[in-house]
C-alpha cells in the first residue's frame, strides 16, 4: 500500500540544499548585522521624528537646506509624497524643534505637523529590555508548551526554525538598513507565533504518522507528513500572505516596514516548516542514535 | 434537526446577535487610540535643579498643577497618571493641537519680573487670577492680578523702577519687557507680548495653574495630529476590505462550497472581534488594525485545516457526514496546539509591550479565540446541517 497517496516530493533527500540555501541567507544576515548593525529607530535610539505636511510641493534637497542651518543635516529626511516627509532628527527639544518648524513654514511653505515622537535615551534603554524580554519569554513559553504537547525534540527543531525566521527578517531589515522600531519587533514576535503554527501542523501530523504507521522508515513518515500537510501549508501561507501584502500596499507609511517584516518573516516561515524543521528531527536522531519506532529499516538503508 | 443540534444553532446565532448588538453603532463602541484618534501620550520626568530637589511632595504638586493646566485645556477623558517615584504619565486624546499641549504641560512656567540689573524683583506665586483678553488696539493680552501680598510687593517693584524697564520673563525667557511709567499699587497688570489668541491663553492658563514646584523634562512623547489619525482609520479600513475580498475570492476559487462555508466563517468571526473589542472596551491602535487584518489570513487557516482533513478521510470512502467528524476529530488537536502557540507569543507582546503594540496583542489575541471559536463551531454547524441536504460533492 502507497501510504503517502502520491508519493510527493522528497524533502529528506534534498534536505541538505534546504540547509545550505538557509546557512547562506542567514550568514549573510549575520555578516550585515555585525558589519552594519541595524538603523535603530527613534524608538530605541532616542531622538526626535516629524511627520510633516507642507501646503505646496517641497523638495527633498530644501527640507536638508533649511535643516543644516540648525546643523542638523545628518537627519533622516524620507519623503512619502511630493509635500509629506518623515524626518528623524537626533535628540532635540521642543523649543529647537518649533524653532526648526518656524524655518520650514518662512523658508518654504506653511506646513501641518502630522505626528510628532521623541523618545529619550532612558525609554529607548528601557524599550531595548522590554523587547529582549518579550522575545526571551514567548521563545521559553513556546519551548515549554512544545515540549509538554509533545516532545522535548520537538521543541528543540521549532525553536531552531523560530531563530532561523527571526535572524533572516532582522538580517534583511540590517541589510536594507531598514529601521528597527517596536513594531518591527511586534512584527518580529508575531512570525515566531505564526512560524511555529506552521511547524506544528506538520509535526503534529507526524506526532499522527508516527502512532499509526510503526513499520514505517522515520524519514518517510517525515517525508509523508509534510506532504500531507503541504496544501495546507500553501494554501494557509497565501491566505496569510494576501492580507499582508494589502497591509503593505494600502496601510500608508506607519504600517508598510511592519508589513514587510511581516512578509519575509512569513516567507521565512512557511520555508523552515517545510525544508528545516521536520528533517532537522531526523538529524536529532542520528546525532543522538535514537531508534524511532519503525526506525530499523532506516537504519539499514543508512548503511548502504 | 434533533435537539441538540437547534440548541447549538440557537447559541450561535445568540452569540453572533450579542456581538453585533455590542458593537452597534461602531463610532461610539469602539475605543480609539491616540495614534487613530489624534492625541499625546507623554511620559514626563522630574529632575533635579541646583535650586529644587524632587520629592515625593514635589512629584504629588506637579502632579496636581498638571491636572490642573489640562482641565483648563479643556482635554475631554486625560489620563494622569504618577509612574514610579518621579515620572508622570500623561494622555491627551483628541487634541487638536497636540504638539502646543505638550508644550504647555511641560512648562515650568515661572513667571518673574526682573529690573534692568536682571535682578528677580518678584515671581508670580502670589498671583489670584490670569486671563487673556485684549487691549485697545485689539492686540491680545494676559491680563494677571496678585493678591494681597503680591499687591504690596507688586507695588514696591513699579514704585523702584518708574521710567525704567521691568522686564517679564517666563521661565528665565522674556515674554514682554516694558517701561514703568507709574507706581501700580492695585496688583492688577496686563502683560502684552507679542501673543496669538492661543498663546496669550496658554499663557493665562500656565500662570492660573501656577509654577511647577520642580523641573520636568519629556522622556518620552508621541503625538499624532488628527489629520493623521483619520489617514490611519481609512487606510486601515481600505487595507482591511481589501484583503478580507480577496481572502473571500480566494477561498471560493480554491475550496468552492467549502470555501463559501469558510467565508461565512470569516465574517462571523470578523463580526465576534469588533463584537468583543467593544464589549472588553479594549482600544483600537493602528497596529491593533494590523492585527485584525492578519487574523483574516489566519483565521480561514483553521478552516483550510479541516476541509483538507475532511477531503482526506473522504478519499477513504467514508460517508459525509463520517468524514465531518473524523475530520474535525484529527484536526482539532492540531488547530489548538498551533493557536496557543500564536496565543503565547502575543501574550509576550501584550506584557512587555507599550501602547500600540499592546492594542496590537489585544486584537491579535482576540482573532486567535475568536478564529478558533467559528472554526470549530460555527463551521461544524453548518457543514452538519448541509450535510443534511447535500451530498459532499455538492462541496467540492
Amino acid at each position: 500500500m502507497d501510504l503517502i497517496g502520491k508519493k510527493g516530493f522528497d524533502f529528506i533527500k534534498n534536505r541538505k540544499i534546504a540547509y545550505i540555501i538557509s546557512v547562506i541567507i542567514i550568514l549573510v544576515g549575520l555578516i550585515s548585522i555585525i558589519f552594519q548593525g541595524f538603523n535603530l529607530g527613534i524608538d530605541f535610539a532616542g531622538g526626535t521624528l516629524l511627520q510633516i505636511k507642507f501646503d505646496k510641493s517641497v523638495s527633498t534637497t530644501e527640507v536638508r537646506n533649511v535643516l543644516s542651518e540648525f546643523n542638523l543635516s545628518q537627519s533622516t529626511i524620507q519623503n512619502l509624497s511630493e509635500n509629506e516627509f518623515v524626518i528623524r532628527i537626533g535628540k532635540i527639544d521642543s523649543e529647537q524643534r518649533t524653532e526648526i518648524l518656524t524655518a520650514f513654514k518662512e523658508n518654504l511653505t506653511d506646513l501641518e505637523v502630522l505626528r510628532v515622537e521623541t523618545v529619550g535615551p532612558v525609554i529607548g534603554e528601557n524599550l531595548k529590555k522590554l523587547a529582549f524580554y518579550a522575545l526571551l519569554f514567548a521563545f521559553i513559553g513556546i519551548i515549554l508548551y512544545i515540549t509538554v504537547r509533545f516532545e522535548f525534540k520537538f521543541s528543540i527543531v521549532s525553536i531552531l526554525a523560530l531563530c532561523h525566521d527571526s535572524l533572516i527578517v532582522l538580517g534583511i531589515f540590517s541589510l536594507l538598513q531598514k529601521e528597527i522600531t517596536i513594531s518591527i519587533i511586534a512584527a518580529v514576535m508575531t512570525i515566531v507565533g505564526y512560524s511555529i503554527n506552521n511547524t506544528i501542523v506538520i509535526l503534529d501530523r507526524l506526532r499522527e504518522n508516527i502512532k499509526f504507521k510503526t513499520r514505517e522508515p522515520f524519514e518517510n513518515l517525515i517525508n509523508m507528513s509534510i506532504n500531507q500537510s503541504l496544501s495546507r501549508t500553501i494554501n494557509t501561507t497565501l491566505t496569510t500572505i494576501i492580507p499582508i501584502l494589502t497591509l503593505y500596499f494600502f496601510g500608508g507609511n506607519i504600517l508598510s516596514d511592519f508589513a514587510l517584516a511581516l512578509f519575509i518573516g512569513m516567507l521565512a516561515g512557511t520555508y523552515s516548516s517545510i525544508f528545516i524543521a521536520s528533517p532537522l528531527l531526523l538529524e536529532w536522531n542520528k546525532i543522538f542514535k535514537i531508534h524511532q519506532k519503525g526506525i530499523k529499516i532506516s537504519r539499514e538503508k543508512d548503511k548502504k | 434537526m434533533n435537539w441538540t443540534k437547534t440548541l447549538r444553532v440557537t447559541s450561535v446565532l445568540v452569540v453572533i446577535f450579542i456581538a453585533v448588538f455590542l458593537s452597534f453603532p461602531l463610532n461610539e463602541k469602539i475605543n480609539l487610540g491616540l495614534d487613530l484618534q489624534g492625541g499625546s501620550h507623554v511620559i514626563l520626568e522630574c529632575v533635579d535643579t541646583p535650586n529644587a530637589l524632587v520629592d515625593n511632595d514635589a512629584v504629588n504638586r506637579v502632579l496636581e498643577i498638571i491636572r490642573n493646566r489640562i482641565d483648563q485645556l479643556g482635554v475631554s477623558e486625560p489620563v494622569i497618571q504618577r509612574q514610579g517615584a518621579t515620572r508622570i504619565l500623561v494622555q491627551l486624546p483628541g487634541v487638536a493641537d497636540p504638539e502646543a499641549a505638550v508644550d504647555l504641560i511641560g512648562k515650568t512656567a515661572l513667571l518673574e519680573f526682573k529690573d534692568e540689573k536682571g535682578e528677580t524683583q518678584l515671581t508670580g506665586a502670589h498671583l489670584i487670577n490670569a486671563k487673556s483678553s485684549f487691549d485697545q488696539f485689539s492686540r491680545s493680552v494676559v491680563s494677571i492680578e496678585f493678591d494681597k501680598i503680591g499687591a504690596k510687593e507688586f507695588g514696591e517693584a513699579t514704585k523702584n523702577n518708574v521710567g525704567k524697564i521691568l522686564a517679564i520673563t517666563l521661565d528665565g525667557k522674556e515674554i514682554s519687557a516694558p517701561v514703568v511709567q507709574e507706581p501700580i499699587l492695585d496688583g492688577k497688570a496686563q502683560i502684552t507680548g507679542k501673543f496669538t489668541v492661543e498663546s496669550a491663553n496658554h499663557l493665562a492658563i500656565l500662570l492660573r495653574a501656577g509654577a511647577l514646584p520642580v523641573k520636568v523634562e519629556i522622556l518620552e512623547n508621541r503625538s499624532v495630529g488628527p489629520t493623521l489619525g483619520r489617514d490611519s482609520i481609512s487606510r486601515g479600513i481600505k487595507a482591511g476590505i481589501v484583503g478580507l475580498i480577496l481572502i473571500l475570492i480566494f477561498m471560493l476559487i480554491f475550496y468552492k462550497g467549502f470555501g463559501l462555508v469558510a467565508d461565512f466563517a470569516l465574517v462571523v468571526c470578523m463580526i465576534l472581534i469588533v463584537g468583543a473589542l467593544a464589549g472588553l472596551k479594549a482600544t483600537l491602535t493602528l497596529p491593533g488594525i494590523a492585527g485584525i487584518i492578519l487574523t483574516i489570513g489566519m483565521a480561514v487557516d483553521a478552516n483550510i485545516l479541516i476541509f483538507e482533513r475532511i477531503k482526506e478521510e473522504l478519499r477513504l470512502e467514508k460517508t459525509f457526514r463520517a468524514s465531518i467528524d473524523a475530520g474535525f476529530n484529527k484536526a482539532f488537536n492540531t488547530i489548538f496546539d498551533a493557536n496557543v502557540t500564536t496565543l503565547i507569543a502575543a501574550l509576550a507582546l501584550f506584557y512587555f509591550g507599550s501602547g500600540p503594540i499592546k492594542g496590537f496583542a489585544v486584537t491579535l489575541s482576540i482573532g486567535i479565540l475568536a478564529s478558533m471559536f467559528t472554526a470549530i463551531v460555527v463551521t461544524k454547524i453548518v457543514l452538519e446541517v448541509v450535510a443534511v441536504k447535500f451530498n459532499h460533492k455538492a462541496l467540492l
